[in-house]
């Protein structure tokens, strides 16, 4: 008999699992077009465009499951985080709304299509960067009274949260830089190659910083980190980060197209590893656990089953559709 | 400034604003994606190019509202957190996994099978492109029946618990997802998706017949969209009659309001037409009522009694001058809808279903009606659920995230600023796609032809006349 406290354990690891698929995935989208003011040339940016145009919507619907998930195991922690995170939930729905018109509203105008553009990156650029305070906001805690929000609408609003939404918007851009080199050749691969180097430096660098200072916020998360004998389990994370990163820039270095991006998604994992690190058992940090925020049994099981069943059939058509448009871009290709 | 206003109420508004724009999408989306999979399957079964003209040109207009109501949507998804934090925490157990059931089962399908779709006729058989198509369409039908059993659920609640501290617990899913009102809301609403898209359909078309333009594809979609009026017309009208009298046995309030029965009759309702609804009052000024036509029409019998809002507290009324009026709204356009049909009938009858501009201009006038039609449903059902969220059970002034007016406030300007830019450039694409004629395609490509992209020639396209789909202009 698996107990109430298990299923709420495998029900976060579903969300993290689709709050990390959302980061790694949209990520690039999103680092595409926060990448759009490098390349000026009007054929470069239709076809990175194009190179992320299929796939997404997919890619974006994870950030509803992570939420819808978050909502349906969690309805606690729901509850108090939505509230407490009111300025960049809003703020990044918005940018997501400009970033997902001008997908199409691109292609359908000559004039107005600089417009879209700007939209394109600007709202991807307010997107990633509220994800990102979003991130530092939780990081830092929220004020939870009597199991609600209890806090004022720019409490997220410190130095630390503009710190890890520079981190995120820095840390797509190198996940978008990799992605074209991955799709693309020529001269807009080339850059991508010089984008991606210089990129991988700042990502590091703010990898450090937030790193430096996250222990430093709750007293549980140094307990997580460094209290013997856990620093054994924690230690080979930032390791990782360090080999990651060498292998990355030697691939870089090396010209080898297919490696950057999938060793930047790694990256990506490790960080997000170790901000479970932190926070793990708990949901919101240090007042609400995962258990404390569970659902009802019943609520919960009918979740599992439709995750168990659906979830890798969604894996399975998604991995399809990125199969069917595979390989390096066709220049001149797009529907419209 | 905006610390005078009620959160509560600046939070309705925004829903209200962020639910109607959103609305209007899917209600266009889930019947064109029906509509694009019947036309590529009457290609792919008879062959004929008109049918894959007409694919490629409302593919494209798909792809502008299919894209608005991704955007508008995942802003429906978080504001039951943002906005409505306390109603989350305590029906979350209950509508949080439907919702999740709708993001695996509808979104991920859409999503997954729309670039295919899209993108991917030059990449994949004619058999799999199909495939992408239908499921896209599949998914636009799940969503809906997901996000309609959890507002069916919200107005007639079943199969759960709740718990001392508030919180709705399941007990029986079956019953929480087809609860009373279910059925018949899932049924009127895919019915209402499919006669705005064939109103927008036969609108386009008049529109082309009316400048002179229309060739094969514009005849063909305008004989297709009022086949379909003269078809779901009726139905719809006899569903939400069903609807009517379902939600007379479940959410009698609402009933009251629509009807504007303020007063009880012990022997038989008047049906009134119009009037101006006093809430404060309690009375209907300049009321133009039909004798006992009311309880005819709700209890079938011409002397049954029926309650009118005396008979219940008046904190539980809704606000009953807008569900009056939209409902009003509603039912005409039901009817204008039907006559549509009919006059079309008349017209092919007579054999002058494209010849005939009277037709056309009605045609065209009809085009955006389904949109409005949606609406005032909407309006009709959800403020006539006030002042509950969870009818009877969760006031809506208790369910509000415990946010100052400032930051909703705020919110709420942002939202009316962006939409009314992001949507009012969305339209007018919308209507400049729409302002070209669908054209009889260009030279498809050429066998041997290359495509550069290397690997991606699956088998299935390397079959004589397989990929002959007409290349698509660049729109402009």
């Amino acid at each position: 008999m698996i107990s109430s406290l298990d299923l709420g354990t495998i029900l976060a690891f579903v969300v993290a699992f689709s709050i990390f698929v959302y980061v790694v995935m949209d990520g690039f989208d999103l680092g595409v077009a926060l990448l759009f003011p490098f390349f000026p040339e009007r054929h470069d940016r239709d076809v990175m465009m194009n190179s992320v145009a299929p796939v997404w919507d997919g890619n974006e619907t994870w950030l509803v499951l992570g939420g819808g998930a978050l909502f349906a195991a969690f309805p606690l922690a729901y509850a108090i985080l939505m509230p407490a995170l009111y300025a960049p939930i809003i703020a990044m729905l918005l940018g997501l709304v400009f970033r997902g018109v001008a997908f199409e509203f691109r292609w359908r105008t000559e004039r107005g299509r600089f417009l879209w553009d700007i939209a394109f990156t600007g709202g991807s650029l307010v997107a990633a960067f509220a994800q990102g305070v979003a991130l530092g906001a939780i990081l830092q805690g929220v004020t939870v009274t009597n199991n609600a929000y209890g806090g004022g609408w720019w409490d997220w609003a410190t130095p630390f949260s503009a710190l890890t939404g520079l981190a995120v918007v820095i840390g797509y851009a190198l996940l978008g830089a990799t992605w074209i080199i991955l799709k693309t050749e020529g001269t807009l691969r080339d850059h991508a190659y010089t984008l991606a180097n210089r990129l991988t430096y700042t990502t590091l660098a703010a990898i450090l910083l937030v790193s430096a200072v996250t222990p430093f916020l709750e007293a549980s998360y140094w307990q997580n980190w460094f209290a013997w004998p856990r620093i054994l389990l924690t230690a080979p994370v930032p390791l990782g980060v360090g080999v990651l990163a060498w292998l990355l820039l030697r691939r870089l270095a090396e010209r080898r197209d297919a490696w950057p991006f999938p060793l930047t998604l790694a990256l990506f994992g490790l960080c997000f590893v170790g901000l479970g690190v932190s926070i793990f058992p708990y949901i919101v940090p240090d007042t609400v656990t995962i258990a404390q925020a569970a659902a009802p049994r019943i609520s919960q099981i009918f979740i599992l089953v439709g995750v168990a069943i659906l979830i890798p059939v969604i894996l399975a058509y998604t991995a399809y559709a990125y199969w069917v448009f595979r390989g390096k871009m066709d220049p001149d290709e797009g529907y419209h | 400034m905006l610390t005078d206003f009620d959160p509560v109420l600046l939070a309705r508004m925004q829903f209200a604003f962020t639910m109607s724009f959103h609305i209007i999408f899917p209600a266009f989306s889930i019947g064109l994606a029906s509509y694009l999979a019947v036309l590529e399957g009457l290609w792919l079964k008879t062959g004929r190019e008109v049918y894959l003209d007409l694919f490629h040109y409302w593919k494209k207009i798909f792809a502008v509202a299919f894209g608005m109501g991704v955007v508008s949507g995942i802003v429906m998804s978080y504001q039951f957190g943002t906005n409505w934090s306390v109603f989350s925490e305590k029906a979350g157990p209950v509508v949080g996994p439907l919702m999740a059931y709708e993001v695996l089962s509808a979104f991920f399908l859409e999503a997954g099978f729309l670039g295919v779709m899209l993108f991917g006729m030059k990449r994949v058989g004619r058999g799999l492109h199909f495939f992408a198509t239908l499921m896209v369409a599949l998914g636009t039908l799940m969503s809906a029946f997901w996000i309609l059993s959890v507002n069916s659920w919200m107005q007639t609640p079943a199969g759960h618990a709740v718990t001392d501290s508030g919180q709705f617990v399941p007990e029986d899913w079956l019953a929480v997802i087809f609860n009373p009102s279910f059925p018949y809301r899932l049924v009127h609403m895919v019915l209402a998706a499919f006669l705005t898209t064939a109103l927008v359909v036969g609108g386009v078309a008049a529109w082309h017949h009316l400048r002179g333009r229309s060739g094969p594809a514009s005849r063909k979609m305008f004989s297709m969209a009022m086949w379909m009026l003269v078809l779901v017309a009726p139905l719809q009208i006899f569903a939400g009659d069903q609807h009517g009298l379902n939600t007379l046995e479940h959410q009698p309030a609402k009933v009251m309001a629509m009807e504007g029965h303020f007063e009880s009759h012990p022997d038989g309702a008047p049906l009134i037409l119009f009037g101006l609804p006093d809430q404060d009052a309690a009375q209907v000024d300049y009321a133009l009522e039909i004798p006992k036509l009311s309880s005819l029409i709700l209890k079938h019998d011409l002397n049954a009694p029926l309650d009118g809002l005396e008979a219940i507290p008046h904190e539980n009324w809704p606000p009953v001058a807008i569900v009056f009026w939209s409902f009003r709204i509603m039912v005409s356009l039901g009817f204008a809808m039907l006559g549509l049909g009919l006059i079309s009938l008349t017209a092919r009858w007579r054999g002058k279903l494209h010849d005939w501009r009277g037709l056309h201009m009605v045609a065209l006038a009809m085009g955006p009606a389904g949109f409005v039609a949606v609406l005032a449903g909407w309006v009709t059902t959800e403020v006539g659920r006030q002042p509950f969220t969870v009818y009877g059970l969760l006031r809506t002034a208790d369910s509000a995230s415990p946010l100052a007016a400032p930051a909703v406030g705020a919110s709420l300007i942002a939202f009316i600023v962006v939409y009314a830019v992001v949507f009012a450039a969305g339209t007018f694409y919308l209507l400049r796609l729409m302002n070209h004629a669908p054209k009889p395609h260009e030279p498809g490509l050429k066998r041997g032809q290359p495509i550069r992209a290397a690997g991606i020639t699956s088998a299935p396209s390397m079959e004589p006349n397989e990929m002959m789909g007409p290349r698509e202009e660049n729109a402009k």
